[in-house]
């Protein structure tokens, strides 16, 4: 365990397993143009964070929980005619402000909320780790297994239900995976940068990608990139960890797109 | 099927609707927008529950299905060859015959955003070809093309049910192609007007009730084969809608 004692390795490992399952994750996100529904779910689990210390539970269940309700509730609410950016913004927005009015009536407790908001890597612990891994291999599990049945149902509803898929299940598939990620990351980058790192190396990942396949794999080699370089920059620099991540993370999205427009093929 | 009903939204789409149809046979569904016809084959693969009625197939039924449009997310990246295996891995062999028949061997390698619309619809084809279907649906599949790539399109079709002996159900909104092309056409408006052989419909009233004014052009000539007088075939027209 003499590895695992050094802050900097726990960090690193933290942030490599967050990867490994927002990255191929967010790439679903992204390809069903679900940006916000990251933010919704991550918005909500400041909500689970409240519940579970006025109920004194872990805050991991409390999260899982609220999220997960979150994601059904915006799942079955989408099928019944709102648009789903509308739905997102409505359900986000009262998420966080029901979780902030829940978060003052808890007394005696001193809730750090900048923590759960931004997250802090540094002070992840072997226990962390281990929740981290454990939903990220969870969530990487449950991608492996759906992967072809999720993708069809990404292109067309009725090819899948034609292919004897029910899409309507794969959504749920993609709900329940979302609000696990949230779960375990809260801890590591903070809420309101979860959904950053699964949108962003998904959206540096494209003009790399000719298949599906190849984008999920270059958005993990790109967050992983990110979660390296950004811990180092934060060390050099001193400047908070979760948000430098993003900074290089948002670098490379840059960089990838001036790549593409200078070199790239306009119609691949 | 039988006795279907479909609500959507509250509202009956389809309402009571017989229809069925046998191997090998071409059946054309025409009607105009807002009709039901999207919803009918809707219903056959699945995707929408009848609120009465069944649709009964035979058990085991292999189905490839030509959707309407398919949008596909810029960002989402898609060669042509790794679009053929979805849902379902399929060999390199295979994907090239379905390709070949569907007349678009060349675009193996190439992006399905890149592809131009025709090209599109024959990928597409491929795709529910690999099932080795034993019914082709497609929903308004030369919609966007040109005249002459739509009669293309539904000439590589025949081509399709005369070599895969499969029954073929489609829906169109160009009357002319698809009359010269169907063995059979249903008339559809919320339920089954008329259907038949595709001359019979074309003189049935209840088909001209429909489309009696308006389409104009190609079908306004097709019709006049058959009818010498367009004031007679307006009155028949009122008559009918009644």
């Amino acid at each position: 365990m003499t590895l695992l004692d050094d802050f900097l390795v726990r960090a690193t490992l933290a942030g490599l397993g967050l990867v490994l399952a927002a990255a191929p994750l967010g790439c679903f996100v992204v390809w069903r143009r679900m940006a916000y529904f990251g933010d919704a779910t991550a918005h909500a689990a400041i909500l689970g964070v409240a519940l579970a210390l006025a109920f004194d539970t872990s805050v991991f269940g409390g999260v899982l929980v609220v999220s997960l309700l979150m994601a059904f509730t915006v799942s079955s609410l989408s099928n019944r005619g709102y648009a789903m950016d509308t739905l997102l913004g409505v359900l986000a927005h009262s998420a966080l402000a029901f979780g902030l009015v829940a978060v003052s009536f808890l007394h005696g407790v001193r809730v750090d909320l900048m923590a759960y908001l931004f997250g802090d890597i540094l002070a992840v612990g072997v226990p962390n780790l281990a929740v981290i891994w454990g939903g990220a291999a969870l969530v990487l599990g449950l991608l492996w297994w759906r992967w072809s049945a999720l993708l069809t149902a990404t292109l067309n509803p009725d090819l899948a239900f034609a292919a004897g898929i029910d899409p309507r299940r794969e959504q749920l598939v993609l709900t329940l995976a979302l609000a696990l990620v949230v779960a375990v990351a809260i801890k590591v980058v903070g809420v309101l940068l979860i959904a950053a790192m699964l949108i962003v190396p998904a959206a540096t990942a494209r003009p790399f990608a000719t298949t599906p396949e190849r984008m999920a794999l270059a958005a993990i080699v790109i967050g992983a990139l990110a979660v390296i370089g950004g811990l180092q920059a934060s060390l050099e620099w001193d400047t908070p960890t979760g948000p430098s991540i993003v900074c290089l993370a948002a670098i490379l999205f840059t960089v990838s797109s001036v790549a593409q427009a200078l070199f790239g093929r306009s119609r691949p | 099927m039988s006795g279907l009903n479909v609500q959507l939204g509250g509202q009956t789409v389809l309402h009571h609707v017989d229809f069925s149809i046998d191997p090998g046979e071409i059946v054309t569904i025409v009607g105009p927008n807002g009709s039901g016809k999207s919803t009918l084959l809707r219903a056959i693969i699945g995707a929408v529950e009848p609120s009465a009625g069944a649709v009964t197939c035979k058990p085991g039924l292999r189905i490839g299905y030509v959707p309407q449009k398919l949008h596909i997310d810029p960002t989402l990246p898609m060669t042509v060859r790794r679009f053929l295996d979805l849902p379902q891995r399929v060999d390199d062999e295979a994907a090239r015959d379905a390709l070949d028949e569907a007349g678009a061997g060349a675009l193996s390698g190439r992006q399905m955003s890149g592809l131009s619309g025709g090209q599109f619809q024959r990928v597409l084809l491929a795709r529910a070809l690999l099932s080795k279907p034993e019914l082709l649906i497609l929903d308004e599949a030369t919609q966007g093309l040109d005249q002459p790539g739509s009669a293309a399109f539904y000439q590589k079709i025949a081509e399709v049910r005369d070599h895969l002996g499969c029954a073929v159900l489609m829906v169109s909104h160009e009357l002319h192609v698809v009359m010269a092309a169907s063995d059979r056409v249903v008339c559809l408006n919320g339920h089954v007007c008329c259907q038949g052989e595709p001359e019979h419909v074309a003189s049935a009233p209840e088909y001209r009730a429909l489309f009696g004014t308006g389409t104009g052009g190609a079908l306004a000539l097709y019709r006049h084969e058959h009818h010498h007088s367009h004031d007679h075939d307006h009155d028949h027209g009122h008559e009918a809608a009644e």
